[in-house]
């Protein structure tokens, strides 16, 4: 039977390697299954679990704040995000790195408690359903 | 008996800066084996990143990214890494001699460069010697987050995007082995990806949802994973260098509470030699 590699990793671990028959992410564009020999594919990930179907049925499931996806035939990487990452909480974070090197070098604060909150308030609702599901999962 | 409570002092305030030595060194022994680990653990999403960047490069897409574009360097970027606190041997001022060096060369080019600074020991250098710094952050303490980075990252890169700078550059300490510490110059824009792998001749990937803004923010990750790599190296090096520098320290105490020991004992020995030579002349005289 044909199967997958998949690598999952984070910038602080390795989360999980091994073969696969099937992998579903939750994409942006919605969630994808890959299976063995599909197109090669890029895409960033939401908020949501990772659920790889591995050759003998059991199913692993993993967390993931958000991230990049590869797809290659014979591959799949998932790049997950450690950080929780919000556009705003981004910019935030660069406007204050400036106005440190200001501070430092000649001798306020800024916003960012808004966004990154949000951005907080996304994942952990993510990880709440995920929780939901798995213990849905084992009561059955 | 001249001098020989000064000596005591002396041997006393040896024996104290030596217990602190000693403190330090085991310190930073215990410190070493947890930032060393956690070098380890960021390895397999550098290498993960690395190889998918490896397949970008040989996609045959209709997209090419500004990060993968090189351009006549007129003004540079550098990151430069650094540990928070000293007494770690010659650890930062080895960065900064590569560092220094890095900016001549640019100065003779007329090459003008943008500095971004992480670490408290570079902020304080270039604050004496000068520089057009535009991005600082110091105290990431002994567990160094990518949060607390992606600040400085974006300002530089955000720098390259806008054609504010040309290349970006990073100098950093790598790790060798426990004894030594290697800094590096390196480049991260534009990106040489590695291309070790031989994938189908003509393929590109399905984007989703645009090639533009997902090649963007997959480099964005690459250029951060890069320096986050840097940064906790940079720990794992201060550690084992503080760890070096503290036992010779130690050692050297060591050596000169020995040498004063023997001093003291001959100024002893001397004054008793000399009392007695005293007391001899003093019972001949009577």
């Amino acid at each position: 039977m044909a199967s997958i590699h998949v690598d999952i990793v984070s910038a602080e671990g390795q989360i999980h390697t091994g073969e696969a028959q099937m992998v579903f992410a939750p994409a942006e564009m919605g969630e994808v299954g890959i299976a063995p020999r599909h197109t090669p594919l890029l895409t960033k990930l939401v908020p949501g679990a990772v659920r790889v179907q591995q050759a003998d049925g059991s199913e692993l499931s993993f967390f993931v704040g958000g991230g990049i996806l590869e797809v290659q035939p014979h591959l799949v990487t998932v790049l997950a995000d450690s950080a929780l990452r919000a556009k705003d909480a981004d910019e935030a974070a660069a406007l204050k790195a400036k106005q440190d090197a200001e501070e430092k070098l000649a001798g306020a604060k800024g916003d960012i408690d808004l966004a990154k909150a949000q951005a907080e308030l996304i994942e952990a609702a993510a990880r709440l359903q995920f929780v939901q599901k798995l213990k849905n999962a084992s009561h059955r | 008996m001249p001098g020989s409570k000064e000596i005591r002092t002396k041997i006393k305030s040896v024996k104290n800066t030596q217990k602190i030595t000693r403190a330090m060194e085991k310190v930073a022994m215990s410190k070493m084996r947890k930032a060393q680990d956690r070098m380890a653990q960021a390895r397999p999403y550098a290498e993960k990143i690395r190889r998918t960047l490896g397949h970008i490069a040989q996609a045959n897409a209709e997209y090419v990214h500004p990060f993968m574009v090189e351009r006549p360097a007129k003004r540079v970027g550098l990151i430069i890494v650094t540990s928070d606190r000293g007494l770690a041997g010659g650890l930062n001022v080895n960065t900064f001699r590569v560092a220094l060096k890095a900016l001549r060369e640019y100065k003779e080019k007329n090459v003008e460069v943008e500095l971004a600074l992480i670490g408290n020991k570079a902020v304080s250098y270039f604050k004496r010697l000068g520089g057009n710094v535009t991005a600082t952050q110091t105290h990431l303490g002994d567990r160094p987050h990518l949060d607390q980075l992606l600040g400085v990252i974006k300002v530089m890169t955000d720098a390259y995007r806008e054609g504010r700078i040309d290349r970006l550059m990073l100098v950093s300490s790598t790790f060798v082995n426990t004894m030594t510490q290697r800094p590096q110059l390196r480049q991260l824009l534009p990106v040489e990806p590695v291309k070790d792998e031989k994938l189908l001749a003509h393929w590109d990937y399905i984007y989703e949802p645009s090639p533009a803004g997902l090649l963007d923010f997959v480099l964005q990750r690459y250029i951060e994973s890069q320096v986050y790599q840097a940064v906790i190296e940079n720990a794992a090096c201060e550690q084992s260098a503080r760890m070096v520098a503290m036992k010779s320290a130690t050692d050297n105490a060591g050596k000169i509470i020995t040498n004063l020991q023997l001093v003291y004992n001959k100024a002893r020995q001397a004054a008793i030699t000399k009392e007695i030579s005293e007391i001899v002349g003093g019972a001949a005289a009577v």
